[in-house]
């Protein structure tokens, strides 16, 4: 299970009350379970033409995250380094919170997604993902003749 | 972080929570943070993605440190979002510092969406190993 990126935020804390409560009265979770509280967190949202991925993963070397999209299944992982002292016997950690390791999270595009559209870009820490939708299913005015 | 195009009844619900929201405007999340002391000083890192540079505000009053923060992340028009864990813009944690420590020194680096700040000890309070006397 990976750490949190929020361990502390108190709207994730109820959030995870009421998915424990849908699990508690047998609501069925996908495969990959409810899939939340994942390093990196996601936000995800769509327009008429694109599917939006935001993953908050800071501190990330770039050329080190590894995007892959088979089959409609997007992958992000990669790997965070380690920023405490490993050999100062005189360093104190007082608060480790932060995540760090490898990574990997995997989701499920729509159908409509087009694998070959997909732009990502990592700013600040948050890498985003912008995947297009295909032109064939993207609404469209039919005029009555 | 949301725009919405044209509102139902669950995004109705969802505005209405943002006017309950603006009544707590100073809700943020608690960055993650890392916070290791050598014998120099002490050093932490904060985890704050999508904070630029002059998103980033850094307050030091008497005893306190106070990180403030927040995302501004480029949303394209009528997003819709459908999966949310990241819910607030916002950042904010406080710390109490203890007086060896030279809050005029503090340097701060912020570098793809992780702070680390670097608060040396003050010079008088550098170690020093007490020699013992042998009676």
């Amino acid at each position: 299970m990976y750490r949190s990126l929020f361990p502390r935020d108190m709207f994730a804390e109820m959030d995870r009350l009421q998915r424990e409560m849908q699990q508690a009265f047998d609501l069925s979770p996908t495969i990959r379970g409810f899939g939340r509280n994942g390093f990196p967190a996601l936000n995800i949202g769509g327009t008429p033409q694109t599917v939006e991925i935001y993953a908050f993963a800071p501190g990330i070397d770039p050329s080190s995250l590894e995007l892959n999209l088979e089959r409609g299944l997007l992958t992000i992982a990669g790997k965070r380094e380690n920023a405490l002292p490993q050999d100062d016997e005189k360093a104190a950690i007082h608060i480790n919170e932060r995540f760090q390791g490898s990574f990997r999270r995997v989701l499920t595009l729509p159908d409509d997604a087009d694998p070959d559209a997909v732009t990502a870009k990592y700013r600040d820490g948050v890498l985003q993902i912008s995947v297009q939708r295909r032109a064939s299913s993207q609404p469209r005015r039919i005029t009555v003749q | 972080m949301t725009t919405h195009t044209s509102p139902s009844v669950a995004q109705r619900a969802q505005l209405s929570r943002k006017d309950d929201s603006a009544r707590y405007s100073d809700a943020a999340l608690t960055p993650p943070v890392d916070v290791i002391e050598d014998s120099g000083g002490i050093t932490l890192y904060a985890d704050l993605p999508g904070v630029s540079r002059d998103k980033l505000g850094l307050h030091v009053a008497s005893d306190t440190l106070t990180i403030e923060a927040e995302s501004d992340l480029a949303v394209p028009e009528g997003l819709e979002s459908s999966h949310t864990e990241v819910g607030l813009a916002r950042f904010r944690r406080v710390f109490t510092l203890s007086k060896e420590l030279d809050t005029g020194a503090i340097s701060a680096e912020l570098k793809q969406g992780v702070l680390k700040l670097r608060i040396p000890k003050a010079e008088h309070a550098q170690p020093r190993r007490i020699e013992i006397q042998a009676a």
